[in-house]
């Protein structure tokens, strides 16, 4: 054990390095510490989970210190559901400054001091064990994303940035107010003190819950709120999609697994067939949809909404394979989706469209670009042996346990998502390479392998070793669900007590 | 009769009034020249206040008629902040239109010695006779830009409704004192307390919310707010948005916690009204505007709403939102109304909002400050805006006013869209021609050290929180 603050430092060295930026704003300079910064951010995140004892069910690393007061306070720590987002988020970031090493051409300064602002609010949110704290980084990376998508991004950029600020603005302001009626009901706004010690009346998680829901579900994003999510993607810088897709729809499950669940047990229950029904919706109409698209990165989005379909079923089986099938879906999607809107990113920027049909036949001239691209497709697809399988198949296995006709509807998913992922695929690599426009394209060139090739080790082995995943995982999520368990008991036993009272 | 102690009690204010009246003299003997000494030693002044204010003792004074308590101490420190800080703004900006003229600095003086006396007040004459001493010397400020349409016209306008609002206010204060039988705060108070509240009463506390709510320009009595706003001169406006505000607010909470606390239910569910349509207005009738200033006049009405949810509560809780919300307020606004100030092209001043268009690519600074500050007003964590809205929600909430604090969230969330097209402009267009660069240096440190509070005060929240606590416990023991 160091007796360093690990999350306190994980959390703001990417702040420091966007200080650093702006002292010193010149373009080359800024590449530079962007991506030193996030090397060396994504080096303490890996002591972390060093540090990290997966024995222990409950908060680590924990670091307090006096904020507003009253209460609230900052309070930082980690445990076996946040932990993995930590890593992943700080080992996404690297890959993103680099994709963004010549296709960003103006401001960089500002671009990459948004990347880093955003990295600190992403890491904080995993990390904060104070509600207060907890919605100010949640929402704090609002802003610097806006930015991203409206400068640097495509045409409708405007759109895109406005639609996507006020979907996830609204869904959050009432989760705001459900936090301040838990703070006085409560008298603190302690996520650790709030698991342990207190119990919220049926009644009230109703509301509750509803307020945390339209909050994640926006983010998630669950069908029929998902909208923005195409729009942000399409517009969005490469570097911006893989963060949307890696990191920013984690948030949401991220919100399930640490509030609805723990904390409005009563309320999850019964709005458990609501979440099924949008979930199964999300998988088969938003994978149809995907099926239509014309352009790559709406065609990924659509299938984000549908992977995320089968997060947000999982975790609300309430079982141990659907939960932890939903996290190691969520940290699988991230570096797959994230790996996909990258490899788009690469034939953007040699022919700066992103419609289907303006490609066809690139392995005669692309065979890297092909070989990495079909990894990723596979594992979006799900195929044993990839990430992408390992998560699908447990939050089916959950909705079986669950009920048989979850398991049966998020099937037809996964065929589908074969269908439109393996139709892409055809599209692009394969056929005759008759476009003008595409006889002199160049294969991935040593940035770009360098980019690729970790993601492609990486999607291989959580598919063939997901045991470390599980080893951090398994003991948090037993205890998550045997907390839910014990206070859900707690509710029946006090609606029995208050039946008794009622009755003569 | 001893008058000394009393004395003693408002040496701040004592400060401002003998001040004002020697700079007066000054100025009269000196002429125009002296313009810009009168200024600074009219800053000087206030920091002297200051002083007093941190040091004095407290106390009652005039059998009850004056207070100097911690409610008091924290309302004047802000006044008196926003007051020095529109000099600054104003010796620049007069300056460099050379209209320098020094019964600028001696009025807004005087203003600040009836805001002072507005919230010390504890009795329904003090308080009438510093409203009306700050409102004489406010209605001469927005017309000083005395050869300019508009800005006659907007220290017209503000007059005439003015007195109408004092007139309704003096009504209800007849009414209260009738039925009372007196005007000082506590009197009247342990009256409703051992009496029920009478239809006259309540007559009296409809026909004094009105008047207050015409001050601090709440829906629906905020039709003189845009003309005004956009009519005055800048560092005037900024005077309004700021200390004005402040004075008018404080003397809200007060006027109405002191007197009439057992009369909550009667006033409460008017001020949630008027609360929760002064959001609603100000979020959408800002959406349209073209003026900058116009468009800050309709934030600041949202801003009052959101601020009179923390006196609808009726607690200390509620009176502790309120200040911590002012004094973030004051501190935004202060810079906003200074990065307005710097919008000037080739010597002249604009205020059209697509003048802000790209002005992150000719002037990065600046549209960062502008932008940061702008989403501070949005209420955006992390900066210093989200705390405002918080502290008020908090207190909302926790007095069971869920309702209004729901639709205060939306409210927000359709404000949020005009202060996202702002920065929008800055950043996302195509840049128009570039501001002079020649920002003074007064403007340059207001705009840097205001950005920095939004920015910041996330990490020292603590003290203020802690203060304004204090204060409202002083309030509402």
């Amino acid at each position: 054990m160091t007796g360093l603050p690990l999350l306190s430092l994980v959390t703001f060295v990417p702040l420091l390095g966007a200080a650093a930026i702006l002292a010193l704003p010149n373009a080359q300079a800024a590449r530079w510490i962007a991506l030193g910064t996030t090397i060396v951010t994504f080096i303490i995140s890996l002591m972390v989970w060093a540090a990290f004892d997966t024995h222990n069910p409950g908060f680590q690393l924990v670091e307090k210190l006096n904020w507003l007061g009253g209460g609230i306070s900052y309070h930082m720590g980690v445990d076996g559901i946040s932990m993995l987002f930590v890593v992943l988020t700080a080992g996404l970031m690297p890959f993103c400054i680099a994709a963004s090493w010549d296709s960003i051409e103006n401001r960089v300064p500002e671009y990459m001091i948004a990347f880093l602002v955003l990295e600190t609010m992403m890491i904080g949110v995993f990390c904060a064990l104070d509600l207060v704290l907890f919605y100010v980084l949640f929402e704090g990376g609002l802003i610097p994303m806006f930015l991203i998508i409206g400068i640097w991004g495509g045409k409708r950029r405007v759109y895109a940035s406005f639609k996507f600020f006020l979907y996830t603005f609204v869904g959050s302001v009432l989760m705001l107010l459900a936090i301040m009626s838990m703070y006085w009901y409560a008298g603190t706004t302690d996520i650790a003190q709030l698991l342990s010690s207190t119990h919220f009346p049926p009644a009230m998680q109703t509301w509750l819950w509803l307020a945390f829901f339209a909050s994640f579900a926006v983010k998630m994003p669950m069908w029929p709120v998902h909208t923005w999510l195409p729009d942000a993607h399409v517009e969005a810088p490469t570097a911006g999609s893989v963060i949307l897709a890696g990191i920013l729809l984690k948030m949401g499950g991220y919100g399930f697994l640490r509030f609805s669940l723990p904390m409005f047990p009563s309320a999850t229950e019964m709005f458990a067939p609501l979440v099924f029904t949008l979930s199964i919706v999300a998988i088969i109409y938003t994978s149809l949809v995907a099926l239509a698209q014309e352009d790559m990165k709406k065609l990924i989005a659509y299938s984000s909404v549908a992977h995320m379909g089968f997060v947000t079923m999982g975790i609300f089986t309430l079982t141990h394979q659907g939960v932890e099938g939903g996290i190691f879906q969520m940290l699988s999607h991230g570096v797959v989706s994230g790996a996909l809107f990258l490899c788009v990113g690469v034939v953007y920027d040699r022919m700066h469209t992103r419609e289907i049909a303006a490609y066809g036949g690139l392995v005669n001239r692309m065979p890297v670009y092909a070989a990495c691209f079909m990894v990723f497709t596979l594992a979006n697809v799900g195929l044993p042996g990839t990430g992408g399988f390992v998560g699908e198949f447990l939050t089916m296995l959950g909705g079986y346990l669950r009920n048989s006709w979850l398991a049966i509807f998020s099937a037809t998913g996964v065929i589908l998502s074969a269908a439109y992922a393996l139709f892409l695929y055809r599209r692009i690599i394969f056929g005759a390479l008759v476009k003008p426009a595409l006889k002199t394209i160049q294969d991935l060139n040593a940035r770009e392998i360098a980019i690729l090739a970790p993601l492609v080790a990486i999607t291989i082995l959580m598919g063939v070793y997901p045991t470390p995943v599980f080893n951090v995982t398994t003991p948090a999520v037993a205890k998550l669900i045997h907390d839910n368990q014990a206070s859900l008991a707690m509710d029946h036993a006090g609606n029995r007590v208050a039946l008794q009272k009622v009755a003569p | 009769m001893n008058i000394t102690p009393d004395l003693m009690i408002l040496l701040p204010e004592l400060i401002l009034a003998v001040g004002a009246m020697a700079l007066l003299l000054a100025g009269a003997i000196g002429g125009e020249k002296t313009a810009s000494a009168i200024a600074f030693a009219a800053i000087l002044l206030l920091v002297l206040s200051g002083a007093a204010v941190v040091m004095g003792g407290q106390g009652s004074a005039f059998h009850g008629a004056f207070v100097a308590d911690g409610f008091s101490r924290f309302a004047k420190i802000l006044i008196l902040i926003g007051a020095a800080l529109s000099i600054l703004l104003a010796e620049e900006f007069f300056s460099t239109i050379a209209l320098s003229r020094f019964e600028l600095p001696v009025l807004m003086l005087l203003a600040t010695l009836g805001m002072m006396l507005m919230v010390s007040a504890t009795s329904f004459l003090s308080l009438y006779m510093g409203l009306e001493l700050q409102s004489l010397a406010l209605y001469v400020l927005a017309a000083f830009n005395r050869d300019h349409l508009r800005s006659t016209e907007a220290g017209l306008k503000y007059f005439v409704l003015g007195a109408l609002s004092s007139g309704m206010m003096l009504y209800g204060i007849s009414l209260i004192y009738g039925f009372t039988g007196s005007v000082t705060f506590t009197t009247v108070a342990s009256v409703i307390a051992n009496t029920h509240v009478g239809i006259g009463i309540i007559f009296g506390i409809v026909f004094l919310v009105a008047g207050l709510a015409f001050k601090v320009s709440a829906v629906p009595f905020h039709m003189w707010t845009p003309d005004v706003y956009e009519g005055a001169p800048t560092p005037v406006t900024a005077y309004f948005a700021t200390a004005a505000k402040v004075a008018a607010l404080c003397l809200f909470l007060r006027a109405m916690l002191s007197p009439f606390p057992d009369a909550i239910a009667q006033w409460r569910q008017i001020i949630i009204f008027i609360s929760v349509l002064s959001m609603a207005l100000g979020a959408v009738a800002a959406l349209g505007q073209k003026n900058i200033k116009r468009l800050m006049a309709y934030s600041s009405i949202g801003h009052m709403g959101y601020a009179l949810l923390g006196l609808a509560a009726g607690t200390a809780l509620g009176a502790r939102g309120v200040l911590i919300y002012l004094t973030i307020y004051v501190a935004t606004n202060i810079g906003v109304f200074a990065c307005i100030q710097a919008m000037r092209r080739g010597g002249k001043s604009v205020e059209t909002i697509s003048d802000l268009s790209g002005l992150a690519r000719t002037n990065p600074q600046l549209a960062l400050v502008f932008s940061m500050l702008f989403l501070s007003l949005a209420g955006l964590p992390p900066l210093a805006g989200f705390f405002a809205k918080f502290y008020i929600f908090l207190a909302a909430i926790q007095a069971h006013l869920i309702w209004p604090a729901v639709l205060g969230v939306l409210a927000s969330a359709i404000g949020l869209v005009y202060y996202l097209r702002l920065v929008k402009i800055m950043y996302f267009d195509e840049p128009a021609p570039g501001f002079d660069r020649d920002m003074g240096l007064g403007s340059r440190a207001i705009m840097i050290l205001s950005g920095a509070f939004a920015l910041l005060f996330i990490f020292a929240a603590s003290p203020i929180i802690t203060a304004a606590d204090a204060a409202a416990k002083a309030l509402l023991p």
